[in-house]
């Protein structure tokens, strides 16, 4: 897909300046609270109209100036809202087909039942919204917009008003609709979790503007990319190529090879991995006889000091890491640019199947 | 109420039902459409209309009658011509009688619309809108069903209301038995008459009971807001 967007407004003392265009399919607009993503969903949706810029998506012009204005109900950009916005009139079944009844190229039987049975919804279609738990309203949410068919998705801080156990459980149906559906996807958060889970691209918005976009992997390693946020660690792919009798599953990645837990995937599966910045301990010379699965040969390319800590990017191979330790540590291991080290990991995350 | 009503008090208990549920029904489509107006409000002399819709509402009912024998007497400029064009008679007829609590309970009715109106949720609208619900689509499958407790609430409480009717009635249609008498009008003409204050009480225990049954209903219907 492509998504262009640029936006001028003001309200009040805040002004918004915009401007981005995405190719990724799955794009997170990541940023503080009140640095301007609500009124660019808005804008994006239709349900605001801007004094000035141009939106289009896969080159329709849905926005421009004063010359084009696209109604939200001719846009076909399906919302999943904060709230899950059920209509509390209606059972599952009506408010997973609002959508879908008024789309112009409707889904068929088959599409319908594989979209109720990968969100899990099967159970569901007779009960009042009311009936629902929170994790349940956002997964027919989710639904609902999808089978309104639209040409993107715009994804508006979807869990932020799950509790933790909410969100680990509609995580996995967000990956599963990031790799299955051919869907574009413009992902609102706050969560860089949640981004480093889903997005090919990002875009860093703070105080109404862009400071920031790239591909996910570059910028949740770079150290300073996202200001005000600590570098999450490294999101990169690896492969699946044996399951151990040990109990452990290899990866191989452009950077070495990783062990993990046994994986369910099968051999030759690539998958996201993550590996936190607090994740991963330094070590001048090799280490041995130590409980870790996992030790990376590195080279220091950048350090960061943050008071009391220090964010330390490694290159590994290909892939960039982010280490967080302690200045004390960063002192006493007298850490600078060139330095070759090892990176001892201590706990490695699988996210996802990659896309 | 030891020995019943009497078959010319059970008259005007079916009479004062039956007026007051045409009145409501009848006007029901017009208060929403005027509450609807309201609440969009953006257009020019919306205040006018908004005066003019509650006026009733403070107006003395004899003042409301009088205006409407004006308009739809036999000599007024509207009961004229809808006499001489369709053979349509409110004076002296139950439908006149209807007219009239159509007309002072109209304020009621619109205001609990438009109250229901307002509570309606703005982001439920707008995910409709994102779903491609174009307007009237999104007022009948949308904004009208998340009305709908406001609307029968108010309704019930406009019908409550109706059957306390007087002043209006009276002077519009006049007090005739059978045709324009509901409960109220009855309970006059039995104080008017020597020994009628047992039939008098006994009419006004019956409009207690009435208002107390209708008042209830449209709290429960109220209570039924979807969440």
């Amino acid at each position: 897909m492509s998504l262009e967007v640029r936006l001028e407004q003001r309200l009040g003392a805040f002004t918004l300046d915009i401007a981005f265009t995405t190719k990724g399919r799955v794009t997170a607009l990541f940023g503080p609270s009140g640095a301007g993503k609500s009124s660019v969903v808005a804008a994006v949706a239709g349900l605001s109209r801007p004094r000035q810029g141009h939106i289009a998506v896969n080159g329709r012009v849905l926005f421009d100036g004063a010359s084009v204005f696209v109604p939200p109900e001719a846009r076909r950009i399906a919302v999943v809202f904060q709230e899950a916005r059920l209509f509390p009139h209606m059972n599952v079944e009506d408010n997973l087909k609002f959508g879908w009844r008024r789309a112009l190229n409707k889904a068929d039987a088959a599409t319908i039942s594989h979209v109720i049975e990968l969100l899990g919804l099967e159970q569901l279609l007779r009960r009042q919204p009311k009936a629902l738990s929170g994790g349940e309203k956002s997964r027919v949410a989710l639904g609902r917009a999808l089978l309104a068919a639209p040409d993107m998705l715009l994804l508006d801080e979807p869990l932020v008003a799950l509790d933790q156990p909410r969100r680990d459980e509609i995580l996995p149906y967000l990956e599963k609709l990031a790799r299955e559906t051919k869907l574009p996807m413009l992902y609102v958060s706050h969560q860089l979790d949640e981004v480093a889970r889903l997005a090919d691209e990002i875009v860093v918005l703070e105080n109404g503007r862009v400071t920031a976009q790239g591909p996910v992997f570059d910028m949740l390693t770079d150290v300073g990319a996202i200001a005000g946020v600590p570098p999450l660690g490294a999101v990169f792919e690896a492969t699946v190529v044996e399951h151990q009798s040990d109990g452990l599953t290899r990866l191989n990645f452009v950077g070495g090879v990783l062990f993990v837990p046994h994986l369910r995937q099968a051999v030759g599966v690539k998958v996201r991995v993550r590996l936190r910045a607090e994740d991963i301990m330094l070590a001048l010379t090799e280490p041995t006889g130590i409980s870790a699965n996992n030790v990376l040969a590195c080279t220091v390319t950048d350090i960061r000091m943050l008071g009391d800590h220090a964010d330390v990017q490694l290159l590994c191979g290909a892939i960039k890491l982010v280490s967080r330790i302690t200045e004390a540590s960063r002192a006493r291991l007298k850490l600078e640019r060139g330095l070759k080290l090892y990176g001892v990991v201590k706990a490695v995350t699988v996210a996802r199947e990659a896309g | 109420m030891g020995e019943g009503l009497s078959p010319a008090e059970a008259e005007a208990l079916w009479l004062s039902l039956r007026i007051s549920s045409v009145a409501i029904l009848s006007a029901l489509p017009l208060a929403f459409l005027t509450a609807l107006l309201l609440v969009r409000r953006r257009f020019w002399g919306a205040g006018l209309v908004e005066t003019a819709v509650y006026l009733p509402l403070v107006l003395p009912p004899v003042a409301v009658g009088y205006l409407l024998l004006a308009a739809f007497g036999g000599r007024g400029a509207l009961g004229g011509w809808l006499y001489a064009s369709f053979g349509i008679r409110f004076v002296f007829s139950w439908t006149g009688a209807a007219l009239a609590s159509a007309l002072i309970t109209f304020p009621l009715q619109v205001r609990a619309i438009r109250q229901a109106l307002e509570a309606t949720d703005r982001g439920l609208i707008a995910a409709a809108r994102t779903l491609g619900a174009r307007p009237f689509d999104r007022l009948v499958n949308i904004t009208l069903p998340l009305a709908l407790p406001g609307i029968v609430s108010g309704a019930i409480t406009a019908f409550a209301a109706s059957l306390g009717e007087f002043g209006a009635i009276i002077t519009f249609v006049s007090n005739i038995p059978g045709e324009t008498q509901t409960l109220p009008l009855a309970i006059y003409a039995a104080l008017q008459a020597p020994g009628g204050e047992m039939a008098a009480a006994r009419l006004c225990t019956l409009s207690i009971l009435l208002a107390v049954i209708f008042v209830s209903l449209g709290d429960l219907a109220a209570k039924r807001i979807w969440r």
